[in-house]
């Protein structure tokens, strides 16, 4: 099977810049010099890399949304926030393989005639940041990033912003925010960062996973790298899988194989004695499905049939015995702690369920409870600045929808029938 | 021109225009809490969505600008159902303490609540999130944190027009909040603002709290008498008594807004007031009837004129004054009185702060127009000295005060005049010193004019008759001249206006019509 990203991640010194160029690194950036800027641009659209970070965007479009005129310096932001639950993609690459994410950069900002880049990484990275401004400063000393690379005259600098903990700073108008020394509140959109970005220049905000995809695309092809996933999503994906699986972890996989082929034989099946109840299939904001639906191509367009995303990658496998009300207010919990308080519909509405739940898990439900949530659900839904009410939504509805029953009882019998309380 | 249809009505409106601001053309309203036409767009209320054609999502009007052939609707299912969620949203944790609450009666949220909501609520009291109330925060302002809907509508006031940026969002989800940093109270001349465009009761003014409520009050359009800025504003009143000032939207002279020091002048047509005539006899005040005060200080003027000459008589006006008045007291003293002695002086109040904003040097509001009427500022030295001299026998002043003179010493210069008559709204030193008194409306008590630094003509209007036995001085000096054989039709401010628009250069063409409520530029040099 063809790797992309992490066929080095087992060597320690992978992320030093000497082994990485030693097994092939940076020669890409070395092509890509030698390219028309047009040229990779082009290969990165017939790859059909659709952004990792969980809205799936093909890159190469978005690439494409920067104004045509020069007149203003434009701007690359790496969202390395991977705030997601269930996500832990973007951290492996950072503490594992950091100059395929910087020779990402390089490339990419050559292509797009970018002179700055900036990596926002989430502030609990903390040995992230440190391996990856490491990686930094070896790229400036062997002349990679800096004035004048490679002869080539083009100039780069890349510097390194760690966040504050906040999920909505995942979000990239936020990020860009924080990134400013603002308050980490998304922007009303337009301007889109394209035109109206960092510091009010152009702006393309990538996912780490995206950008260190590019040179493999540029030194491979972009029809090669297509040809791994599927029809309209190339490549291959970080898949994170958690939870009481036998060998839960990151796995690189061809985009498209099957959510079953991802538990069962990647991660090894179920953990003894455990039964399949449900899987939130990519990252806690995507819709869960039930252990019958998971006969499904792992790639945008296929999880989106079915009602779901692949968002982020984030499988997290939920086994018979837990209290689905339960593991919804946990989620709720979190999304009514990371709202950002900004827009009426997230702010009141993520409270508003985490409390319904709350009093439904712990036997104080009341009667049309469950068709309050819905109904709170629907006011948030698509109404806000962001996609973090629809974060908060789609497990909500999801949850309710698949298991219905579960939530009803809670409500007729005024307890947890797991025994739980919150 | 976009061409765009809202609830199947078409409507042309210039490029770049919001859907909020495009549907007002049209006669609908939008509802909206964040949005305010003089800041930044904060799109964050989620009240005004609507729904545009060909956008799977609603859009918010306050940020989706028309383009041509766009459809818009506000009165859909979906729409409303947007609309009452919103509006639920931003009530369940509101305090819904109206009947304690200032803002009732002129509240967002009673307002749209009952537009747009008259939903049950469906939130468990015990869930309310509770915030810290009657927060002193400085400047003029209470702020209640938990009415507050977190519009952001101060903050950005504090960003964008002051500069000062005091408040600030604190905490996330439905704990935010909006605060003070520790230690840092609002700190400009213009917080009475926010209480005017906080949409609730967030945020209410010090000074107005607790008064009276807003339904039982009346308004007026007025100017602001403090300064030579002018701000347009709203006089809002109960029977006799004025509870406050709030700007009127004027943008070539003060947009929206009005500064502290300016809402408090509602305070001088309530207090310290002159309501009665009064005639000095041996050195006792005593109150007159109008007939008996007017006739006996036309007759000491007179008898002045006729024993010492009219170069015994002195005029000194007030740029506190309207146009209306000061053309009248300039006609007395030139035509009936035939003095030569005829001047202004300024009022001077406070440290003559002044900025490049709103707030002016000037404290006077219609300087520019008593120049533009010929009223001399240089000859009020002279008439100081003359008087100082002894030379002045009679002396008609106008206001509560001389220039900057003390009360001692506007008692030591008036010593020096056998008879001082005042026209005034106020006591004052000279009202103390004054052998009579005759007593003037205040500015929310009559009608006129004032011109403002920049020579602007603005309207005042009369929100009540006159209090007590006061009148407006138009009537006092018309009777005044009246009485010493002028001949005077007595009329209203509108009819001296005219008079004065046909005699008076920089004043020409100019009607109360024309005026209309914004007011407009004199020409000429003042």
């Amino acid at each position: 099977m063809e790797l992309v990203l992490t066929t080095h991640f087992g060597n320690d010194r992978y992320r030093h810049a000497d082994t990485y160029e030693q097994l092939g690194g940076y020669a890409a950036m070395r092509k890509a010099f030698s390219m028309p800027k047009e040229e990779i641009v082009a290969e990165v659209r017939k790859a059909n890399l659709r952004g990792r970070g969980g809205a799936g965007f093909p890159a190469g479009v978005k690439w494409g949304f920067l104004p045509k005129d020069l007149s203003r310096p434009r701007v690359l932001v790496i969202n390395a926030d991977e705030g997601e639950p269930g996500t832990f993609k973007d951290r492996l690459i950072m503490s594992r393989g950091p100059h395929l994410m910087i020779e990402g950069i390089v490339i990419t900002s050559y292509a797009l005639t970018i002179h700055n880049g900036y990596v926002y990484i989430r502030g609990e990275f903390v040995r992230e940041a440190e391996i990856v401004q490491e990686a930094i400063d070896e790229a400036y000393a062997k002349g990679y990033l800096g004035k004048n690379i490679l002869g080539s005259g083009y100039d780069l600098e890349v510097t390194v912003h760690r966040g504050a903990g906040a999920y909505i700073c995942g979000e990239e108008t936020s990020l860009l925010n924080s990134l400013e020394g603002k308050r980490g509140w998304p922007r009303v959109k337009p301007p889109f960062p394209a035109s109206v970005g960092a510091f009010g220049l152009p702006t393309i905000v990538n996912n780490v996973e995206t950008i260190a995809d590019i040179p493999w695309i540029v030194t491979h092809g972009g029809e090669k790298f297509a040809s791994l996933g599927v029809e309209k999503d190339g490549g291959t994906r970080l898949v994170c899988v958690s939870g009481p699986v036998k060998k839960p972890g990151v796995y690189e996989l061809p985009v498209g194989i099957s959510l079953r082929s991802i538990l069962y034989e990647h991660a090894g099946g179920m953990q003894d004695g455990k039964a399949l109840k449900a899987v939130i299939p990519g990252g806690s904001s995507t819709p869960v499905i039930r252990a019958d639906e998971i006969d499904v191509g792992y790639d945008i367009d296929s999880m989106q049939k079915i009602g779901t995303m692949a968002g982020s990658g984030g499988v997290i496998v939920i086994p018979e015995g837990t209290c689905m009300v339960r593991a919804l207010s946990v989620l709720m919990n979190f999304y009514a702690h990371e709202s950002c308080g900004q827009c009426t519909p997230c702010r009141e509405g993520c409270g508003w369920l985490a409390r319904v739940l709350r009093r439904i898990e712990n036997g104080e439900g009341r009667e049309g409870d469950v068709e309050l949530i819905l109904n709170v659900c629907d006011n948030m839904m698509g109404r806000t600045i962001c996609p973090l009410a629809d974060a908060a939504v789609m497990p909500a509805q999801s949850f309710i929808w698949k298991f219905r029953e579960e939530f009803d009882r809670h409500v007729r019998d005024k307890k947890c029938p797991y025994g739980n309380t919150f | 021109m976009p061409n765009f249809t809202i609830n199947g009505i078409s409507v042309d409106v210039p490029q770049g225009t919001t859907i909020l601001e495009a549907a007002k053309t049209a006669g609908i309203e939008i509802p909206h809490y964040c949005y305010h036409p003089k800041l930044s767009v904060a799109g964050n209320c989620r009240m005004c969505l609507v729904e545009v054609e060909k956008f799977p999502k609603l859009q918010i009007a306050c940020n989706t600008i028309v383009t041509d052939g766009m459809a818009v609707k506000t009165d859909s299912e979906k729409v409303k159902q947007a609309v009452t969620g919103v509006l639920e949203f931003l009530l369940i944790h509101h305090p819904i303490d109206c009947p304690i609450c200032d803002q009732a009666g002129e509240c967002g949220l009673q307002i749209y609540y009952m537009k747009y909501g008259l939903h049950k609520s469906r939130y468990a009291v015990e869930d309310k999130v509770h915030k810290k109330k009657v927060q002193d925060i400085g400047g003029q302002i209470i702020l209640d944190a938990e009415r507050c809907i977190l519009c952001s509508r101060c903050i950005r006031f504090l960003q964008e027009v002051t500069g000062t940026g005091e408040l600030e969002f604190f905490q996330r989800g439905d704990h935010s909040e909006i605060s003070i940093f520790p230690g840092r109270p609002l700190d400009n001349r213009y917080t009475g603002n926010l209480a005017d465009i906080c949409p609730v009761g967030a945020l209410t003014s010090k000074d107005f709290r607790f008064k009276c409520r807003v339904w039982l009050l009346r308004g007026a359009r007025s100017i602001c008498p403090g300064c030579a800025n002018g701000c347009n504003v709203e006089a809002h009143f109960k029977e006799e008594i004025l509870y406050r000032l709030k700007p009127r939207q004027n943008d070539e002279v003060n947009k929206t807004w009005m500064c502290d020091p300016g809402r408090l002048e509602y305070k001088k047509a309530n207090e310290a007031r002159l309501l009665t005539p009064v005639n000095r006899e041996n050195g006792i005040p005593k109150a007159a009837p109008w007939e008996a005060a007017l006739s006996s200080v036309a007759f000491r003027l007179w008898e002045m004129v006729e024993k010492h000459g009219p170069g015994s008589v002195a005029v000194i006006a007030s740029p506190q004054f309207s146009n209306e008045e000061l053309f009248l007291a300039r006609k007395l003293a030139d035509e009936v009185l035939r003095t030569p002695h005829l001047g202004f002086s300024l009022r001077t109040v406070g440290d003559g702060f002044a900025d490049d904003f709103l707030i002016k040097a000037d404290k006077n509001p219609n300087t520019r127009g008593a120049k533009l009427l010929g009223i001399s500022e240089e000859k009020f030295d002279d008439i100081v000295q003359n008087v100082a001299d002894g030379k002045i026998r009679a002396l008609l002043v106008f206001g509560n005060g001389i220039a900057d003179l003390s009360d001692a010493e506007t008692g030591r210069l008036l010593a020096n005049v056998p008879f001082v008559v005042q026209i005034a709204t106020n006591e004052g030193a000279v009202s103390r010193a004054a052998h009579a008194i005759l007593p003037s409306a205040s500015f929310v008590e009559r009608g006129g004019t004032f011109t403002n630094h920049a020579g602007r003509v603005q309207r005042f209007w009369m929100g009540f008759p006159p209090r007590g036995k006061a009148r407006s001085a138009i009537e006092i000096i018309t009777g005044l001249a009246n009485r010493l054989g002028a001949g005077w039709k007595s009329g209203g401010e509108a009819q001296v206006f005219r008079a004065i628009a046909q005699s008076e250069a920089p004043f020409a063409g100019m009607s109360y019509e024309s005026l209309g409520e914004l007011g407009q530029t004199a020409g000429g040099k003042g």
